[in-house]
């Protein structure tokens, strides 16, 4: 067999370990026992000596520490020090209601290209003097060029290095509160700048799991300290990128690359719920980001295609990138799987695709093509298991 | 006599029928197994050729057949428990038994000794 296809690190990686970049944490992953993967330019712990599976059942059943300091952190600040004063520009490039956003509080969004499909997906945070925009690793240095590109010489727009630290799961709230007890006021989507071990760190109330949690940037210098604090909560595990990635497959959450890119409009995607009602069409800023022409008409027309949660019938895991039948035996392909493996939490493989819209609704059968066999899959909501955001 | 190949797999020979799985290098490298796919009994196998796969939560990986043979039997256990393979990949989660064409092309595959030097 193949080591190298199989995801697993060989010792003879093609990619030379000193080319890659490394976050604030690199020592303490090497100390926690972490193996070591290149993933968007960045040396990142696929897992750690737990194991993918026990990372994922305890980020659902405890807390998960995950460094995300790959990430792109980019920082959108009006010389004037008002923030509003950035809310237009941000609104020409995202369809998302930007100037209606409260101080202290996030959204989620894209930034679009001029055919509409999605370049990124993004959170939008409002402070009071500046907004906090959270990127894709893969897409930072793309994103911060038309960020900056579309803002007037008065607005600084750039990135922020500091470190990026999740704490996900059921318990993550609790064990947060004993480092930073105003945090447990938090709502889902809150942000607040709060002060761990006596460093400002900013703090939202969101992840990429599906579950409870917090993204925490924290500066570079402290971050070992604060990542350090929160392992010595015996409801903590670190948590690697292999845990990650089935954790939001299951949450139904889109990665971009896979399920979304250039060629995959929001609406396509089953992302139209994050545009904002002021952005639509008869809204009181319709428009006006670009692809609006295209993306408006696909809200209202429907789409061609759709992104779905697919459920193989069987036990066989159904990965990115094979190919959609409608039926058994014959026919073209009519859409793919764009991201799947094992739901460890459903005990299952579960996987996202695109599918005509035809064949989108929930309980439609579909055939995928794995290694010349015509596998059966379900069409399925998302998410596969329930979110436990704190909403209230 | 148990031998290896460089594609990580392992055979222990017992007349002319080699037991085939993967190494445990293999396994710790895959992490934790998921799914498994063996051969029908009775299917000739030509040495190279995809045999068997076993899935991580993330990836799936053919187990290439180390040499020509047809199955006589396939581990009934691994695939109803996948995880075996992984927990003890060169004892209780063999794959499959081969009835080998040609017993003496073993002699061309490694020894432990030389395996543990390739996979270090």
């Amino acid at each position: 067999m193949s080591l190298q296809a199989a995801g697993a690190v060989s010792p003879a990686a093609p990619v030379p370990a000193d080319s890659l970049a490394q976050t604030p944490l690199h020592a303490l992953h090497l100390r926690l026992g972490a193996r070591m993967v290149p993933f968007a330019g960045y040396a990142m712990p696929l897992q750690y000596t737990a194991g993918l599976l026990k990372e994922h059942g305890h980020t659902r059943a405890a807390a998960g520490f995950f460094d995300v300091s790959h990430m792109g952190q980019i920082a959108v600040t009006p010389r004037s020090g008002d923030a509003a004063e950035a809310a237009g520009a941000l609104e020409a490039l995202i369809p998302i209601d930007i100037r209606g956003l409260g101080v202290g509080r996030q959204r989620y969004g894209f930034l679009t290209d001029e055919a509409g499909g999605i370049l990124d997906d993004l959170m939008v945070a409002r402070l009071p003097d500046r907004f906090h925009v959270v990127v894709n690793a893969a897409n930072k240095a793309a994103d911060l060029a038309r960020i900056r590109a579309h803002c007037p010489e008065s607005i600084d727009v750039a990135l922020v290095p500091d470190a990026l630290i999740a704490l996900q799961g059921p318990k993550a709230a609790e064990v947060l509160a004993r480092l930073a007890p105003e945090t447990a006021a938090m709502r889902f989507m809150d942000v607040r700048r709060v002060a761990i071990l006596g460093t400002a760190c900013l703090v939202s109330r969101s992840g990429y799991t599906g579950e409870d949690g917090f993204e925490i940037a924290v500066p570079a210098e402290a971050a070992e300290a604060v990542a350090e604090a929160l392992l010595a909560s015996p409801e903590v595990l670190p948590i690697g990128l292999g845990a990650r990635d089935s954790l939001r497959l299951e949450a139904g959450l889109p990665l971009h690359g896979a399920d979304i890119d250039p060629g995959t409009s929001p609406v396509e995607a089953s992302l139209a719920w994050a545009i904002s009602p002021a952005r639509r069409s008869g809204g009181a800023r319709p428009g006006g980001f670009p692809g609006a022409e295209r993306i408006l008409a696909e809200m209202q027309a429907g789409p061609a295609r759709r992104r779905v949660g697919l459920r193989p019938e069987g036990r066989a895991p159904v990965r990115a990138e094979a190919p959609l039948f409608a039926a058994e035996a014959g026919g073209e392909p009519v859409g793919r799987v764009t991201s799947g493996g094992f739901g460890p939490s459903l005990g299952a493989p579960v996987a996202m695709g695109l599918l005509p819209t035809g064949l989108a609704a929930p309980g439609t059968r579909v055939f995928a093509d794995v290694r010349g066999q015509r596998l059966p899959l379900l069409v399925s909501p998302l998410p596969f298991v329930p979110a436990g955001f704190k909403r209230g | 006599m148990l031998r290896f190949t460089d594609e990580h797999e392992w055979l222990r020979l017992d007349g002319d029928v080699a037991t085939v799985g993967i190494t445990a290098h293999a396994a710790e490298q895959l992490g934790d197994l998921v799914f498994v796919e063996l051969p029908k009994v009775g299917v000739k196998l030509t040495k190279g050729e995809a045999a068997a796969v076993v899935e991580s939560v993330k990836a799936a990986s053919d187990v290439y057949a180390p040499l020509s043979g047809e199955v006589t039997e396939v581990n009934e256990a691994a695939l109803s428990d996948p995880a075996s393979v992984g927990a003890d990949p060169q004892g209780a989660g063999w794959l499959y038994r081969l009835k080998l064409d040609d017993v003496s092309a073993m002699d061309a595959l490694m020894d432990e000794a030389a395996y543990a030097d390739f996979a270090k």
